[in-house]
């Protein structure tokens, strides 16, 4: 049997996700044995052009991962997509625009005048921005657009597949690799992940009754081992949370954060986790409600974390 | 999957709509929107000849979906639901579009109006697509019935279920049923004495044996829906021994401590350990806790009561240990007849309530000419002389823009009463200042011209205020009652001995906490809110809960009868049936997808929700009888795994849709 080849990208992402893959460990093996690389800009010298060249459909399947920021990102996308039978939407940025998709709650100019002038690192008394185009003596140079909104890769080209997390768990990608490997695909769209249920499912600490009169943010507290993190008023995110991961997070003391994305059939991540948080605050006073609820720490940043380019919002509308 | 054929009907409503909307071009328009069979326009829908329509194109044309665009669902979606049931559909595969009261009766702009008729059907007609039939549930109905409140709407409706041979738990928040009722005198406009007429009821309560009574007592919380509503109650500590006290109120007699008589409106005293009054149901002594000098000492002084019971039904055990008892139990309907508070016109302070001796409110004076009450029947000044004169004044803040707006029904005449006791008894003058003379009932009329001929003298105008301002000689050690005769067209000062308020009726003030308690709501003068205020006076909107009596609003003794009457027919139908309907439209759980966290069961305010076992895990699971289908749960779930039947994201998202489109 031929082996099948397979890319991997890096677009508007930190980096973490190419470090996931590798935790595969020794399946990485099984991996070789299957598959080869033919284009890892991380690790393999493969120019773009090669890629250009390459037939349409002859790479089996590539592993995206990032979101679409610049116009960097949009066209290898789009060119990954035209050369891939498969598109595999690796990561929380691919999929749902994650940390990178914050800057949703502001546009370029925003962003620019922070980075590049209200830094206090930064000495940039003419406030010289970054310029698509500048000419030089040996002619025009020329760097990507980068944009006013930070997409998905769904929402820029057709994906296959979803593998959820900041970064992907070892079992998520290997199911993914597997699932590849073996040729038993599941159905176009499928998030995949050793889990459709909630984070809480996999969570070994103790549910009782979730009432809320005060949250704290981690520090503040040093939680009880075995109770629900909810429960002792820390913000996790687990009850909205796609598991998976094997609730990690709360099982190291740490709040879920919502990495995985919305359970299977949610449309809004955020807007679920908020409305559950709102039914359990426990209070009928309007003026404790305020105070119980100021306690919630960068509310937009807590609920849209991971999912913003992916939510019903999608940005904030900037006037 | 079948073919989607839906049928659309725009109700004209005589003009209520077609006088705004185009009903003629709408019906047009919904014939061009996909699936629609047939659209037609009809100038009542809701008629029998409507009604037909809809069964007739359903049998011949093959719909297999209904929107009827026409007034709110809550008047008309049953009756659709029933009609398109009637043609032989499931009654779920129907939708109601609001054209009237969302549309014509709030827009004047024709065009504006018929295009927003026009989006409001297009959304019915998407999300009718995507409905699915729903199975209607029988399930028991608890034939035991709660009334709240020992008034005499409480126990005319506990006597009324009760002679049905059905348990009643009658619960009373004071130590004796009776209610206001007991305070008052005579009754208007037949002057026949209220207890007379009271007591032998209060004695069939006391001793029925299908009403456990629970005087002393207060519903602290109800959970459980119609059929099935679960009760809690607080018996509150009378510390005396119940078994053993016999009511011969000795301990009363020797104890030292006094306080205002709460039931003599503070026109005497009563003591520490108290018997409220002579008829009371049940006829045991109560201790003040708050006032008894052997429980504040806890145990230290006085214990007199204890000394003198021979009974032995007072104890340093029953004074110093008893606590409140809770109490649950489960019942199928629930009647509230919790009654009123009188007005505090201490609040005006031109009237001088609480500033002068010689004002008086009605419920004073009611005690003051009862034979059993502090004066022995005699209407006397502070200092034990009898008036020469009275003023009665009427709408104490009643139908006053300050106070309360409405009118309480019922102080002109128990004005018309006093005028008439107190010429009867003290022979005084009398000048009664009202309004408008408000006598509408069996006999009103008839009372106020007997009135008339009795020497009153009627002043029609609000008083300004009641003064001890002298001046002149005449006014010298009277209150001056100042206000406008408005026949006459001029300022008057009457100096009288006394002044009686006719105080309102207003909403208890405990009236919020019992709303929330049952769930059911209030107007905004604070009085519980009847379903419908004509047609569904004496039930609520939340089903198996009935109100009678002063807690829906001001009303005299015989509308309390027969409201409380009304409400014990509605319980008893509902046990003669003998079964509830189950909402179909309720929440069902993905086990799939849920995966425990436990949210949805705290919040379910119909404890329909709880999680159960399945595999070493815990998944949510929804009693479908005890489910009303509110949609907190499934709005709270934050992993989606709760939906609601009839209200699935997909009919909902189409019908947003659709509206934007």
């Amino acid at each position: 049997m031929a082996k099948l080849k397979v890319a991997l990208y890096w677009a508007a992402s930190c980096g973490g996700c190419e470090i996931a893959t590798l935790q595969i460990g020794e399946k990485i093996l099984k991996l070789a044995e299957a598959a080869d690389i033919v284009f890892w800009p991380v690790a393999v010298d493969v120019k773009y052009a090669d890629v250009g060249k390459m037939p349409d459909k002859s790479i089996d399947a590539c592993l995206f991962n990032g979101a679409i920021r610049t116009s960097e990102n949009e066209h290898i996308a789009k060119l990954l997509r035209a050369k891939s039978k498969l598109m595999i939407a690796y990561g929380s940025c691919a999929y749902e625009g994650c940390i990178p998709g914050l800057a949703n709650f502001y546009n370029r100019q925003m962003i620019f005048n922070r980075a590049y002038v209200e830094t206090p690192s930064t000495d940039n008394p003419k406030k010289i921005y970054p310029q698509m185009r500048v000419k030089v003596p040996e002619g025009e140079l020329e760097i990507p657009e980068f944009y006013d909104t930070v997409k998905t890769l769904a929402q820029t080209v057709d994906v296959d597949y979803f593998v959820p997390g900041c970064p992907p768990e070892e079992k998520s990608t290997w199911l993914a690799l597997e699932a590849l490997i073996e040729g038993k695909l599941p159905p176009k769209g499928t998030v995949i992940s050793p889990s459709t249920k909630a984070v809480c499912d996999e969570c070994p600490r103790k549910k009782e009754e979730k009432k809320i009169k005060k949250f704290y943010r981690p520090y503040e507290i040093i939680p009880e081992p075995e109770k629900c993190l909810l429960e002792q008023g820390l913000l996790c995110y687990g009850i909205a949370t796609r598991g998976g991961c094997g609730a990690l997070c709360p099982q190291a003391n740490m709040p879920c954060t919502g990495c995985y994305g919305p359970v299977e059939g949610v449309i809004d991540q955020g807007a679920h986790f908020l409305s559950a948080l709102s039914s359990i605050i426990d209070s009928n006073d309007p003026e404790e409600i305020q105070k119980i609820v100021n306690d919630i720490p960068d509310p937009a940043g807590t609920f849209y974390r991971y999912s913003l380019p992916a939510s019903l919002l999608r940005r904030a509308r900037i006037k | 999957m079948e073919e989607i054929r839906i049928g659309v009907y725009i109700c004209q409503c005589g003009l209520n709509i077609a006088g705004v909307v185009n009903v003629e071009e709408v019906a047009k328009y919904a014939g061009t929107l996909p699936n629609v069979v047939v659209s037609r326009h009809y100038r009542y829908m809701c008629s029998d000849p409507g009604q037909d329509l809809i069964k007739k194109d359903i049998q011949e044309l093959g719909l297999n979906r209904v929107v009827v665009a026409a007034c709110s669902p809550k008047m008309h979606e049953p009756t659709f639901r029933k009609a398109v049931e009637d043609g032989g559909l499931n009654p779920y595969l129907y939708e109601h579009a609001n054209i009237r009261e969302h549309c014509s009766w709030v827009h004047d702009d024709k065009k504006l109006a018929t295009n927003k008729a026009k989006d409001l059907v297009r959304a019915a007609v998407r999300r009718v697509y995507y409905h699915e039939p729903l199975v209607i549930k029988e399930a028991p109905l608890n034939p035991n019935v709660l009334v709240v409140g020992g008034g005499i709407a409480g126990m005319q409706a506990a006597l009324d279920i009760a002679n049905g041979q059905h348990k009643v738990y009658l619960v009373e928040k004071d130590p004796s049923i009776g209610g206001h009722m007991m305070q008052l005198d005579r009754t208007f406009p037949t002057l026949d004495c209220s207890e007379c007429i009271l007591t032998p009821k209060m004695s069939d309560v006391g001793r029925h044996p299908f009403i456990e009574l629970l005087a002393y007592s207060e519903v602290e919380e109800v959970s459980g829906s119609i059929g099935n509503f679960k009760v809690k109650v607080r018996k509150k500590a009378r510390h005396i021994d119940e078994s053993k006290c016999i009511g011969c109120n000795v301990c009363e007699e020797k104890c030292p401590w006094k306080t205002d008589s709460e039931f003599e409106m503070g026109l005497a005293k009563r003591k520490a350990v108290y018997i409220p009054f002579a008829q009371a149901v049940p006829h045991l002594a109560v201790v003040d806790p708050n006032l008894c000098a052997y429980i504040k000492s806890d145990g230290k002084k006085c214990g007199a009561c204890i000394k003198f019971c021979e009974a032995q039904a007072i104890t340093p055990e029953t004074l110093l240990k008893q606590t409140d008892q809770i109490i649950e139990f489960d019942v199928g309907t629930i009647i509230i007849a919790t009654g009123y508070d009188q007005f505090d016109p201490s609040v005006i302070p031109h009237y001088g309530y609480g500033k002068y001796d010689n004002v008086l409110t009605g419920l004073q004076f009611e005690r003051m000419t009862c034979a059993a009450g502090p004066t022995g029947g005699k209407i006397l000044l502070k200092d034990g002389r009898e008036p020469e004169s009275v003023a009665i004044v009427h709408c104490v803040g009643s139908r006053d823009q300050n106070y309360h707006e409405y009118c309480s029904r019922v102080c002109c005449m128990y004005g018309l009463k006093y005028a008439h006791l107190i010429k009867e008894l003290a022979k005084a003058d009398v000048y009664e200042f009202y309004i408008d003379m408000r006598c509408f009932g069996e006999g009103y009329e008839e009372f106020y011209k007997r009135l008339s001929e009795e020497g009153v003298n009627f002043i029609r105008g609000k008083v300004a205020k009641i003064t001890d301002e002298a001046l002149s000689d005449e006014e010298k050690g009277k209150l001056i009652v100042v206000g406008e005769d408005t026949l006459l067209g001029k300022i008057v000062r009457v100096p009288v001995d006394m002044v009686i308020l006719c105080s309102a009726l207003e909403a208890r003030s405990d009236a919020e906490n019992l709303a929330k308690i049952f769930n059911i709501n209030r107007r905004a003068d604070g009085f519980f809110l009847e379903r419908h205020i004509k047609l569904d006076p004496v039930a609520t909107p939340t089903d198996g809960i009935f109100i009678a009596g002063c807690c829906e609003g001001p009303r005299d003794i015989p509308d309390t009868v027969a409201q409380a009457e009304a409400t014990a027919a509605k319980a008893l139908s509902l046990i003669s049936k003998g079964t509830i309907t189950t909402e179909a439209a309720i929440s069902y759980v993905d086990e799939t997808i849920c995966s425990g966290c436990g949210i949805c069961e705290a919040l379910c305010p119909f404890q329909a929700i709880e999680l159960q076992p399945r595999d070493g895990k815990r998944v949510s699971h929804v009693n479908e009888v005890a489910c009303k289908g509110c949609g907190a749960c499934s709005a709270a779930c934050p992993s989606g795994a709760i939906a609601m039947h009839h209200f699935t994201n997909e009919q909902i998202l189409a019908q947003v849709e659709a509206l934007f489109s």
